[in-house]
């Protein structure tokens, strides 16, 4: 019996695979952009993987000498970037269709005509759907920005020093300018594409074919650039976590409110303003943001993983009462469901929105909850499903994360203020026919 | 900077009816600081529509309202026509909007200036926070006239133009929804076409479409050729955002919805809510007839959807064809009330059960979650409905109620007392500015699941008073 089971992320997904095209001269944020959209379709569960062509070329070209390599007129250098597209392409072929990938980002400056052809062709031929992403800028401020945090660090500059890499960079994007052909309204009408230019301030999208093309325009449409900090914290050690009991919604324990007195001292030090602060709806995040003395959003979306059958028990209590679930959980944690509740799959697609709007903000304080803390950390930490559930996210520290390059920056700041610990780590035996002292070996100390 | 650092730990308590932690306020009108939702925006936004006769404003006005006012946000439309039908009590013919025609101009400016008023006052005094401002707006002028005016009141400016030149749609547009306006009560089909067709010519010679140099500082989407392409500038914040993904998503293609409920199922029979049990003999029968009513319908590229509970699914399974699960679809968590029956919730939870006949859209069952929850979490079920073309969807009670809110426009109060009988499908057919909606009761008999709202709603009543509207069960 034919039965499709997806979270209706899927849906459309089963399709056909999508190949996304980047365009644009060097230094416009074809790689950013690229790495970011990997990262978000892989976190809502989306399997996609990038290919630069860049690094093809490195692979080639063991040493950079110059910007002449790039040169319209060296046919040396022709043969050897179109072999290395090819390869890309090849590449992309395999993940697609052999390795289960279903979005593959296709990142190079694909800025001529001809050259989108030649991907078009190769897509039609594999039943690939092409949606290409350009880029525009002619700010040269962003540009020059982009070259220091980026070009400057790229293998193919380690011998330079940054005056010499910025000028050989220029002459570089200038090779590219004489053929650039930019996505056109008219002359590539019948092609699926989104436009974006000056960083975000204007976007030309054209014929957006199916969901998942619909949802990668969304995403672009959210994302900047501006600088900025997010700072994830779990609520005060609860009453419920010193007993060793999971979910709930308990208030703070002595130690819980003096963690939010030194969250509220912490943060005023950071001295950000416009600092927005959300909680979840439980008792234990509002609790923690109320110390603060600021204006905070309470969003339904960050409430814990909803436990089932399971909720307020200890780990004994679950091994004495449900030692099946409690065996298929560390099995599988990710994807495991509790009777009745959620599984950490399901959060993610809670967290989504979360996600978005946490894109189109600045600075956010975001208190929540261990399991929604693994989950959001991933997606900015870029960690797979099977490392997410045992990400160390311990009560009263704050993570603040810093978006830089090309990935994010993480300090830890622990605020000093005692707690339990609330880490299970995945035990040895995972059967489900183990002793129940097995089962419990690694569940943290509780009174 | 943040604000009294005092070490003053305030004591939470729980809202009675939404479930909401707040400050207890022991007496002191101290002012919460949580708000119990994100904020869409600080300042009302106007939306205002860019295009000549036509070209969807009104559709495209009227579509958005109907879905930021489902997903919370309260909207209204303004719609210029309207005004200028009142002011100018019959229409005569196109000359009225002869740009020559002075004495028209000056109606027109007047509805333009009344319209942009009691906006103000919508923003001002009826909480309002989004208003659509329907109008052809198609001269640098007027639109420079209400960029002042949200100036001056501080609310932030969104235009939608639509630009279409397919002549084809535009004369299916004036087919469909002009020749049926009040102006052409006293024509034919034919004369209402060839006036309206004039109409649009006067606008032709003053239309200053959005420029993409001159315009650059202002926000705003033009939609080409009916969502083939658009361009997008400049959006300011979330709830914009919101609008472009949403009007990015929606599409004129002709398609049928159809809702439908599980086949009763075991719970359903013993009057208990919530749960997970499978159907019942009379739910078996319904889905294989609703089996052979689907195959009847003859729907092209038919998608099924379902929720993750066993009573869907097994109805899906009737089908015989492909089907999606989604999480999104289960029916409202009943928290503590789950599986019970409702004389077992008056017994156990009486006040709860009057807390929730006072306002059962916000009425969240404790570790459950409210109407209110359930739209929310229905947004991306929504967003692919309007996506996709011919959909069944196989959901719940509660979850249905939701949908068809959306789709008819019903208010939050009227939502969770909408009839959604079991074994009973609706087709819904988008058509001019709504949607028709078709009942079909295929003929299978099942309990009657449907609690109406009982007259004494206060937490003292008699439990007789409360299980008054309870329906049948075993």
């Amino acid at each position: 019996m034919m039965n499709g089971y997806s979270y209706g992320m899927e849906i459309c997904m089963t399709n056909c695979p999508t190949l996304i095209v980047t365009v644009g001269l060097p230094a416009r944020g074809k790689t950013y952009i690229s790495k970011k959209l990997t990262r978000y379709l892989n976190w809502i569960g989306v399997p996609t993987k990038e290919f630069n062509v860049g690094q093809y070329r490195r692979e080639c070209v063991k040493i950079y000498k110059s910007f002449e390599f790039f040169r319209p007129d060296n046919e040396e250098g022709l043969k050897i970037r179109k072999q290395c597209a090819s390869a890309a392409l090849n590449d992309v072929r395999q993940y697609l269709t052999e390795e289960g990938g279903q979005v593959a980002v296709f990142d190079a400056t694909n800025t001529t005509r001809e050259r989108r052809e030649t991907i078009n062709r190769f897509a039609e031929q594999n039943g690939f759907k092409v949606f290409f992403v350009e880029s525009v800028c002619e700010d040269p401020d962003v540009i020059a920005e982009n070259i220091v945090q980026v070009k400057l660090g790229s293998p193919d500059y380690t011998h330079c020093n940054t005056e010499q890499a910025v000028e050989d960079f220029m002459k570089r994007i200038k090779c590219y300018e004489n053929s650039y052909q930019p996505l056109d309204e008219v002359l590539d009408r019948e092609l699926s594409f989104i436009k974006i230019i000056d960083v975000g301030r204007r976007y030309l999208v054209n014929q957006v074919q199916d969901h998942i093309q619909s949802r990668i325009v969304y995403y672009l449409m959210n994302i900047h650039i501006t600088p900025r900090s997010i700072y994830l914290c779990r609520h005060g050690e609860s009453e419920l976590n010193v007993r060793g009991r999971i979910g709930g919604d308990s208030g703070l324990t002595a130690r819980g409110k003096e963690f939010a007195r030194c969250l509220g001292q912490f943060m005023h030090k950071q001295g950000i303003s416009d600092l927005k602060v959300w909680t979840s709806q439980m008792k234990r995040t509002i609790q923690t943001a109320e110390a603060l003395g600021v204006p905070y959003e309470q969003w339904k979306a960050l409430n814990e993983i909803d436990a089932g059958v399971c909720e307020e028990l200890m780990y004994e209590e679950i091994q004495q009462r449900y030692p099946l679930e409690f065996a298929l959980r560390d099995q599988d944690k990710y994807r495991y469901r509790y009777p009745k509740g959620e599984s950490y799959e399901d959060l993610v697609q809670r967290l989504e929105p979360v996600i978005m709007e946490l894109e189109r903000q600045e600075n956010v304080l975001v208190i929540c909850h261990q399991a929604v803390m693994r989950c959001l950390l991933a997606y900015f930490l870029d960690k797979t499903a099977e490392e997410l559930p045992y990400l160390k996210c311990p009560l009263h520290s704050v993570l603040k994360l810093t978006p830089v390059a090309y990935g994010c920056k993480v300090e830890r700041i622990s605020l000093k203020v005692e707690a339990v610990n609330t880490h299970r780590e995945r035990p040895e035996n995972v059967n489900v026919h183990r002793t129940a002292e097995d089962a419990l070996q690694t569940v943290p100390a509780h009174l | 900077v943040l604000g009294d650092m005092s070490t003053e730990q305030t004591e939470l308590t729980q809202t009675p009816l939404l479930k909401i932690w707040v400050p207890w306020a022991g007496g002191s009108t101290n002012q919460r600081r949580g708000s119990s939702r994100p904020q869409f925006t600080n300042s009302p936004t106007m939306i205002v529509m860019v295009g000549l006769p036509a070209r969807g404003k009104t559709y495209i006005s009227k579509k958005l309202t109907r879905y930021l006012n489902w997903i919370g946000v309260p909207t209204q439309v303004f719609n210029l026509g309207q005004y200028r039908r009142e002011a100018v009590k019959s229409y005569k013919n196109y000359e009225f909007f002869r740009p020559d025609n002075e004495e028209a101009m000056n109606i027109r400016r007047a509805c333009a200036l009344n319209a942009l008023k009691d906006i103000a006052n919508y923003f001002a005094k009826e909480q309002g926070q989004v208003a659509v401002f329907d109008a052809t707006n198609t001269t640098r002028e007027r639109r420079g006239v209400i960029i002042s005016f949200a100036k001056e009141k501080g609310y932030k400016v969104f235009f939608i133009e639509s630009i279409c030149d397919d002549p084809e749609i535009i004369e299916a547009n004036i087919m469909e929804v002009k020749v049926s306006s009040p102006d052409y009560e006293n024509c034919d089909k034919e004369e209402a076409l060839e006036d309206f067709l004039k109409r649009i010519e006067c606008y032709k010679t003053t239309y200053v479409s959005l420029d993409d140099e001159s315009d650059r500082h202002l926000s705003y989407i033009k939609i080409f050729n009916v969502g083939s392409r658009y361009l997008v500038n400049r959006v300011q914040d979330h709830i914009q955002s919101r609008i472009v993904y949403y009007l990015m998503n929606i599409h004129v293609t002709p398609r049928s919805i159809y809702l439908s409920r599980h086949g009763e199922s075991e719970l359903n029979l013993l009057g208990r809510i919530g749960g997970d049990s499978g159907l019942s003999s009379q739910g078996k029968k319904y889905a294989s007839t609703l089996s052979e009513f689907i195959r009847d319908q003859a729907i092209k590229d038919l998608k099924v959807w379902t929720s993750h509970m066993k009573r869907t699914i097994q109805t899906a399974e009737a089908l015989g064809v492909a089907y999606e699960q989604w999480k999104a679809l289960n029916e409202i968590d009943a928290g503590v009330c789950e599986e019970m029956t409702y004389e077992e919730i008056q017994e156990n939870y009486p006040e709860e059960f009057a807390m929730r006949d006072q306002d059962k859209y916000r009425y969240r069952y404790p570790k459950g979650e409210s109407y209110e929850d359930l739209v929310h979490r229905l947004e991306p079920v929504i967003m692919e409905l309007e996506r996709q073309e011919n959909v069944l969807v196989i959901c719940h009670q509660a979850v249905m109620r939701c949908l068809l809110a959306y789709f008819l426009d019903k208010s939050a109060d009227e939502l969770p007392y909408l009839k959604c009988p079991l074994h009973t499908v609706l087709r819904l057919t988008p058509v001019a500015y709504g949607c028709k909606i078709e009942p079909f009761y295929l003929n299978i008999k099942a309990v009657n699941t449907h609690r109406e709202k009982p007259v004494n709603v206060d937490v003292t009543r008699m439990p007789e008073e409360a299980l008054r509207t309870v329906p049948e069960h075993f």
